[in-house]
Order: C-alpha cells, then sequence, then structure tokens
C-alpha cells in the first residue's frame, strides 16, 4: 500500500503518482491563438509539431488552435492549409481520426494587426471555443510575426481583453527570436510586451534548447563523474561553438539583411550553448536555478582588448555548393550591392571565473559553408609531456569531447590510438555516441516539446529576460566595431569561411575543427 | 549483414559478432542493452519485428531464444547472425534443440553486452515464475504478456503472486494511454469522488488492472463491467457533482465528458506492439506502481473464486448489461458506503459489498 502522502500523488491529484514514470505531462485545456499562420515557421514546424503532440495524445481533449492573418479566408481554408502542412512534414504517421478531431478545433480569423474589429472577432472566436470545446479560458498566444508588430499585436489584445486573465485561467504569449537587435531594441521590445503580460507568461523560444542533446549537455555534466573533474581551466584547452549552414538566405532577405549572422544566431543560440556548457552545477533543475546559472556565466563573459584581431566577418560569394552553382551575397534578390551585413561571424570570448579564466570559447556561424551542423567541441589540453617521439605522435592532435547537436544528435569523443602494427604510431579517432534515432515517434521535434512546455507552463528551457539583455551586452560592442570597419571579406561559397577566420585561429595557435 | 552458423558455440558466435562487425566498419552506435527474447519459431518472426522497431529508440543487441524439438536426444546449437540490415544494434537468432533448450541460459550468459543491463521478453505463454526462470534471472527487467496465455486472468494472478521487483506485464503497459487522461482529467478541479466503473472485454486484465489501480490509487470502490470492446471501452468516475466519463467505442478516440461541459475528443489508440516495448525499455527500474494494481488484482481475483465455491452467491463476470442502468444503480448504492478514508485503510472490505450487488 501507499503510504498517506503517496496517496495525495502530485499537485494533489491521486492518480499522478511521483513512482510512476510511464504518464507522460498533459496539457490543461487551452487554446493556442497562432499570429502569422501562413509563415514558413508554421507551415514547416509548428503546425506539424502541432498535430505530432495531439498524435501522441499529448493534447488536452478540446485543444482549439486559431490561427489569425491577413487573409480573405474561411476555417477550411486554414483547415486545408494545415492539412497540407501536416502530410508534408509531420514526423509520426497519419491518422485520419486524430486529424479529424484536431481540425474540428481549428479556426481562423481574418484581418490586420491594426484592425480593433478583428481583434473582437478574435475574442468573440475563442469565448465560443471555451463554450463549445471547454478550453477553460486558458489561451496561449503565439507570435510568430516579426517583431515590428509586436506593439501592435500586443495593444491589441489587452484592449479587446483577450489578454485578461482570471484565477482560474492563464494567459501566455510566446515569442521567437529575433528578440531586438541590440540591447536597447530588446528592452523597448520587453517593454511593449510587459505592459501587457508579465514576465512569467512570456515565452521566448530559441528551439535549440528543445533539443535532446542539447539537454543532454547538461545530464552529461551533473550526472557523470568522469567529466566534471576535467571540466575547467586545469584541462581544457579551448572551446569551439559552431553552426554551420550550408544553405544562403534563400527568401530571407528582408529579414536578413541589417540583421546577419551575429544577431541572428549567436546572440541566442550559441551564447544558450555556451551557457549550458560553461555554467556551474544549478541548485536543482527548477527554471529559476538553472536561469539564475546561466545568467551568472553570461554575465561574467569577456571580450579580448583588440576585436580587430579576436573577431571575423565574411560574406558569402558566388560560387558552388554541394554540386550547384550558387548566386554571392550581394547577388541575391533584395539584398543592395552595397549591403555589409555579415553570413559568416566569428568571436572569441573569454570567461571571468575561477574554472574558466584563461581558455578562450571561440563561437562561429555562417551560411553557404561546406555542410550543415552544429556543435559544441571541449579540446583538452595537450600531454605536458609524452614518452613517445616526436615521429610517433606526429598525427596526434588534442582530445575532443563534441556534443554534435544537429544533424545527427550525439556525442563524439576523439582520443589517440595505436595504429595498429608494429611500429608505435599514435593517431587520432573518434568514438560516436547516438541514443536513438530521431525517427521514433517517442523522441519529440524541439517544436513539440516547447510548444508543449508553453501549454503546460513549464519554463526552463526559456531564455528569460535578463538572459536576452547579457547577451546583447555581449554582442553589442562586436556590432559597434564592426559597423566602423567597412565591407565585410568576401568567402567562397561552399568552403569553410572567411580567411580571417582561419588567421584569427592561427594566431593563438589553433585551428578550426573542420566542418 | 547475415550470417548463418550451425552446430555452432558461444565462442564462434563471438567472434563472428566481433568480425561482422569490423566489416561493417566499427559499431557506430553504443548499445545501451541486451534484450532476450524468449519465443518459439512460429512467433519469433513478429516478435524480431517489434523488438527491432523498438530498438530504433534503444539500440540495443537482441538474442532470441527459439526452443525446438526439446525432447530429442542430441543437443545442437544454430545461430543466425543479423547485424545492420533491420536497425542499428546487432540481433542473433539462437535455435537450441534436445536437452540445450533446458540450459539456454549457459549460452545467453556469454552473449549479454557487457555491463548493460538486461532485459528479457517472453512474447508467448508467460514462464511460471519469470524471476526464478534461469533466463528470466539474468535480467533486471522481465516482461511477460499475459494475453498471449490461455487463461489471462489465472496467468496474470500467478505473476502476481511470484512478482519481484523488476517484473512488469503488457497488460499493463497496455493502460499508459487510459492512466494518462484518467490523470489529466483528475488535473482539473473535480469534485470529491465516490466510485468507478470500468467498462471493457470480458477477458481483459487490463481492465481489471485498471480498475485495480483506480481503487489503489483513489481509494475509492472501482466496478468491473463487461462490454462488447474492442478492449476497453469506458471509465466512469462517479462524483458528488456528477459523472466524469471518458468512452472509447472504437478503439481510436476517446470523448471525455464532464458535468456541465462540452464533451471533448482525444486520441487513444490502442498500441502495437513494438509500442508497448519501446515503453518498458525506457524505463529499466522496478515499476512499484504496477506492483500494487497486480497485488490488488489479485486479491480481488482470488475472493471472487472463493464466491464461486460458495453456491449461494452469484457467480462473477457480470453479465453484459446497459451501462447506464448499472451506473444509477451503483451510484444508489453508493448511499450505504463508508467513506473513503475508511476503506482505503480497509482495503477489499467495501468491494466486496459492491461485487455482490453488481453481479446479482
Amino acid at each position: 500500500m501507499p503510504s498517506p502522502a503517496e496517496l495525495i500523488g502530485i499537485d494533489g491529484n491521486p492518480l499522478r503518482d511521483p513512482r510512476d514514470k510511464r504518464l507522460p505531462r498533459v496539457a490543461g485545456p487551452s487554446v493556442l491563438v497562432l499570429f502569422g499562420v501562413t509563415g514558413d515557421l508554421s507551415r514547416k514546424k509548428l503546425l506539424p509539431a502541432i498535430y505530432d503532440l495531439a498524435n501522441r495524445g499529448l493534447l488536452p481533449p478540446g485543444f482549439s488552435l486559431v490561427g489569425f492573418a491577413r487573409r480573405d479566408w474561411e476555417n477550411q481554408d486554414f483547415r486545408q492549409l494545415a492539412y497540407e502542412a501536416v502530410k508534408q512534414n509531420a514526423r509520426t504517421p497519419f491518422r485520419e481520426e486524430v486529424w479529424n478531431h484536431l481540425s474540428e478545433g481549428m479556426h481562423f480569423v481574418p484581418g490586420e494587426f491594426s484592425d480593433p474589429g478583428a481583434f473582437d472577432a478574435l475574442a468573440m472566436a475563442v469565448k465560443e471555443l471555451d463554450e463549445t470545446r471547454g478550453t477553460g479560458g486558458n489561451y496561449a498566444f503565439y507570435l510568430s510575426i516579426p517583431p515590428k508588430f509586436f506593439d501592435v499585436v500586443v495593444e491589441q489584445l489587452q484592449r479587446s481583453g483577450l489578454a485578461e486573465r482570471s484565477e482560474s485561467s492563464w494567459r501566455r504569449v510566446v515569442i521567437e527570436k529575433p528578440f531586438g537587435h541590440d540591447l536597447a531594441s530588446a528592452q523597448e521590445l520587453n517593454n511593449i510586451v510587459h505592459r501587457v503580460f508579465p514576465e512569467e507568461s512570456i515565452f521566448r523560444i530559441d528551439h535549440y534548447l528543445g533539443k535532446e542533446t542539447v539537454q543532454n549537455i547538461l545530464a552529461l555534466r551533473f550526472a557523470n563523474t568522469m567529466f566534471e573533474p576535467v571540466w575547467n581551466r586545469s584541462h581544457i584547452d579551448h572551446v569551439q561553438i559552431t553552426m554551420a549552414e550550408d544553405i544562403g538566405i534563400g527568401g530571407r532577405a528582408g529579414y536578413y539583411d541589417g540583421i546577419g549572422a551575429a544577431r541572428d544566431v549567436i546572440q541566442n543560440h550559441l551564447l544558450q550553448l555556451l551557457a549550458l556548457a560553461a555554467m556551474e552545477e544549478p541548485t536543482s533543475f527548477s527554471a529559476e536555478a538553472v536561469r539564475a546559472e546561466k545568467a551568472k556565466v553570461l554575465s561574467s563573459v569577456r571580450l579580448p582588448d583588440d576585436l580587430s584581431l579576436t573577431t571575423a566577418r565574411g560574406q558569402y560569394a558566388a560560387g558552388w555548393q554541394g554540386g550547384v552553382k550558387v548566386r554571392g551575397y550581394l547577388e541575391e534578390e533584395g539584398i543592395p550591392e552595397a549591403s555589409t551585413t555579415e553570413t559568416y561571424a566569428a568571436v572569441k570570448l573569454e570567461i571571468a571565473s575561477r574554472r574558466w579564466a584563461g581558455v578562450p570559447w571561440y563561437l562561429r556561424t555562417g551560411k553557404r559553408l561546406s555542410r550543415r551542423t552544429t556543435e559544441v567541441a571541449m579540446i583538452f589540453q595537450r600531454a605536458p609531456h609524452l614518452p613517445f617521439s616526436q615521429t610517433e605522435t606526429e598525427e596526434l592532435g588534442q582530445n575532443a569531447l563534441v556534443f554534435r547537436v544537429q544533424p545527427d544528435e550525439g556525442i563524439t569523443v576523439r582520443f589517440g590510438s595505436k595504429v595498429p602494427g608494429t611500429s608505435m604510431e599514435v593517431r587520432d579517432v573518434n568514438m560516436d555516441f547516438a541514443y536513438g534515432e530521431s525517427f521514433t515517434e517517442s523522441s519529440p521535434e524541439a517544436y513539440e516539446r516547447l510548444i508543449l512546455d508553453v501549454l503546460i507552463g513549464d519554463p526552463p528551457l526559456f531564455p528569460r529576460q535578463e538572459e536576452v539583455e547579457l547577451s546583447w551586452q555581449i554582442l553589442d560592442p562586436i556590432e559597434e566595431f564592426w559597423a566602423g570597419r567597412g565591407r565585410p571579406e568576401q568567402y567562397k561559397s561552399g568552403g569553410y569561411g572567411p580567411k580571417s577566420a582561419d588567421l584569427m585561429m592561427k594566431r593563438d595557435g589553433r585551428a578550426w575543427r573542420r566542418i | 549483414m547475415n550470417i548463418d552458423l550451425t552446430s555452432t558455440t558461444t565462442r564462434r558466435i563471438q567472434e563472428a559478432l566481433t568480425q561482422a562487425r569490423h566489416q561493417m566498419g566499427g559499431p557506430t552506435i553504443g548499445m545501451v542493452l541486451t534484450l532476450v527474447i524468449v519465443t518459439d519459431e512460429s512467433a519469433q518472426y513478429d516478435s524480431l519485428r517489434a523488438a527491432n522497431e523498438a530498438a530504433r529508440e534503444h539500440p540495443c543487441r537482441i538474442l532470441t531464444v527459439i526452443s525446438r524439438d526439446p525432447r530429442g536426444s542430441s543437443s545442437r546449437l544454430d545461430a543466425e547472425i543479423r547485424i545492420g540490415e533491420t536497425g542499428p544494434g546487432e540481433t542473433v537468432l539462437l535455435r537450441m534443440y534436445g536437452p540445450l533448450a533446458q540450459h539456454a541460459d549457459s549460452v545467453v550468459v556469454p552473449l549479454l553486452v557487457p555491463d548493460a543491463p538486461v532485459v528479457v521478453w517472453w512474447p508467448g505463454q508467460p514462464p511460471e515464475d519469470p524471476a526464478e526462470d534461469p533466463l528470466g534471472a539474468l535480467g533486471q527487467r522481465r516482461v511477460t504478456d499475459c494475453y498471449a496465455a490461455q487463461d489471462r486472468m489465472e496467468t496474470l494472478c500467478r505473476l502476481s503472486r511470484a512478482y519481484a521487483p523488476g517484473d512488469t506485464d503488457f497488460a499493463w503497459t497496455r493502460l499508459t494511454p487510459w492512466r494518462t487522461l484518467l490523470a489529466a482529467s483528475l488535473d482539473q478541479p473535480t469534485p470529491s469522488l465516490r466510485s468507478a466503473e470500468v467498462l471493457g472485454e470480458a477477458d481483459s486484465p487490463s481492465a481489471e488492472l485498471l480498475a485495480a489501480w483506480l481503487e489503489v490509487r483513489l481509494g475509492i470502490p472501482a466496478h468491473r463491467r463487461v462490454s462488447e470492446g474492442p478492449g476497453i471501452t469506458a471509465v466512469v468516475l462517479h462524483s458528488d457533482g456528477g459523472e466524469l466519463t471518458i468512452t472509447r467505442p472504437d478503439g481510436r478516440v476517446a470523448t471525455l465528458g464532464r458535468p456541465g461541459q462540452p464533451d471533448r475528443y482525444v486520441s487513444l489508440l490502442r498500441r502495437p506492439i513494438a509500442e508497448l516495448l519501446a515503453e518498458e525499455l525506457r524505463r529499466l527500474d522496478p515499476d512499484e506502481v504496477y506492483h500494487e494494481a497486480v497485488t490488488r488484482f489479485e486479491k480481488e481475483q482470488s475472493r471472487r473464486s472463493a464466491l464461486q465455491a460458495v453456491p449461494a452467491e452469484t457467480p462473477l463476470p457480470a453479465v453484459p448489461a446497459a451501462p447506464s442502468e448499472e451506473g444509477a444503480a451503483a451510484e444508489q448504492e453508493q448511499a450505504a458506503e463508508p467513506a473513503p478514508e475508511t476503506r482505503s485503510s480497509a482495503p477489499g472490505k467495501g468491494r466486496q459489498h459492491n461485487r455482490k450487488k453488481a453481479g446479482s
């Protein structure tokens, strides 16, 4: 028999037993209002993720989805768009009955963001859903729209009464990067959202944090004993955090030009990865404790004195990428010929703490590189003494522990091993670990995890405003420095990035890992 | 790669495995456990398919133990090694002839992945006592499926009496979506519950386990009623404020009803074996919640058989009846019931009273 305390269960629900690990968390009754349903993100990620959640039985019964966009559409048109998105991009098999019940809960409200009438119609629509589908007055607003519209949308949500919560119901707002383009704009954006929503109801999505491997960084570091003793300046020589893309900017010229690689990727994804790899052990895995440690490490990040020697940037030039002839950045449609926006950025950072003093953290990201890859590589120091001759260890590099974030999520360990044969010759080898494969039904896609967390109200995987501002504090001086340095260096599409980035490493006697 | 070895030894199988791995260019995936499947020739194909699917989530070495001609006089071991064909990890089919079949553990032990957990799965007739079984003793997790047995109820009772930490049965795994939905509905504010009903096929250990779990966790009587199926078709929770119902007549979509609220629909699929197995491989620690539920079920079942021995009492299970009538009758009975707190301290007592009425 369970003890009386166990009978009470979790949160007063007797059916939830802390020992009962089979039961997944399921969101409570709610409506998700999606702004910008016709966008790329919505079609490629959000709508399929919602279907996958429904298919796995993790959405609450009666879950409803309301689309809002500037289209003269009926519910049917929205359902058609969602149907196609799900058919094309959902991870789990298509099941007619799941789709039927999900699509019954899909509604569309047409209108401009500036039109009060449209928001009144939206308010009516969600109230009606509360009645007909029992969604309990709980609304999450997903702003999958350019940040310049946040102001007007948030204001309309307030004016129409949609943002008003009661004792028994919640309101949450989900925003996507970019969270501003510098510290000042990030604060301004934050003020806009804060006028209506308190910090605990704001969910900032950095989809990298929803990835299994990223969460695994914490598990690997803090659940094991073999890594922590070497996780410091005594053993780590330097760290490389890379996000390389093989594609160009595609149709995102309007968004990308003027933003560039550093703001687009380093400010959020790479600095979050740095925080997770560098942070101290949190007191618990509660949202507060993890965020506190991340904020601590981000606030101890320091820039080197001479940015001309420790940063690099580039623009992709025309060339051949993966067997296809591609245009250069300046020839892309919608990009001004004189654009100084970088498509490649590399920076060297230091962390002023006892653990990391003197260990450089190299961050780089670029478009149109040879391959798509994201990884965090901890590079170890060379052995202080080798009992082998120089020729025997000529091909021995530095040991490395690599978290492969995407694609092919997993962990790689690189170490020296004797080459079979009579002579003693030591060479680097890689050992890979991948837990399971991403195409199984139960291994969720990042957006599934994050949407579910929003509906449940579980915030550990969402960066808080403080982290956003700290990241801008790191990046702003670099952006300012670059702004006065004219055009970025051109680099060949399909290669490894600009020469200046290689030089930057060479000055330190190091080299980038080959992408 | 497929390697056939006839009249072989474990040493040769090990060598073949190592060699195959080298020829494939080294293992690319770390194996997290060994899965031992104890089956016969007719069931091995389906079991192996399910295991291969589950292995995508949990890369493992699969050892399939097939006993052939156990009455024969001469022992022989045939092995079939499959690598890189059906998924990650390695698969070895071990066919044992003659007296060797009685000593299958001696073949399996040298082939286990070193220092990794072992899970033993019987897709067919469960053994008498899984933890005492020579192969079962190797595993820290032992998975049976009482649905494959001739007498499902009796088998689950037997498994309950023989329970050792690490035992689990697919009858319980099949319930996870139901239990998830029930737990999720009680996440919402709910008036105090008085009793529960579980409707499902007559010969359904899952339905019995679900009723037992509700009794244990909620401390209220849970009545078992028979429907046409498929599987479990409905759960009704009677509360002070009305009925909370989950109905699933088609085995696919459930309808959730709460007093004063519109009906809501949610996907509640019956799950294929591969999914059940993948869930079992996810948790390798003992499932105490299962133990509590199966113990309660077993107590109830032995009480029932005791009742059957007395001719004056009406035997169970109940005859199929319109659930609405039954529900109403059950509600009337509630007035005479002791408070739930009293019942949880004296398990089974209040329920006996109810059972008799339900059957009559």
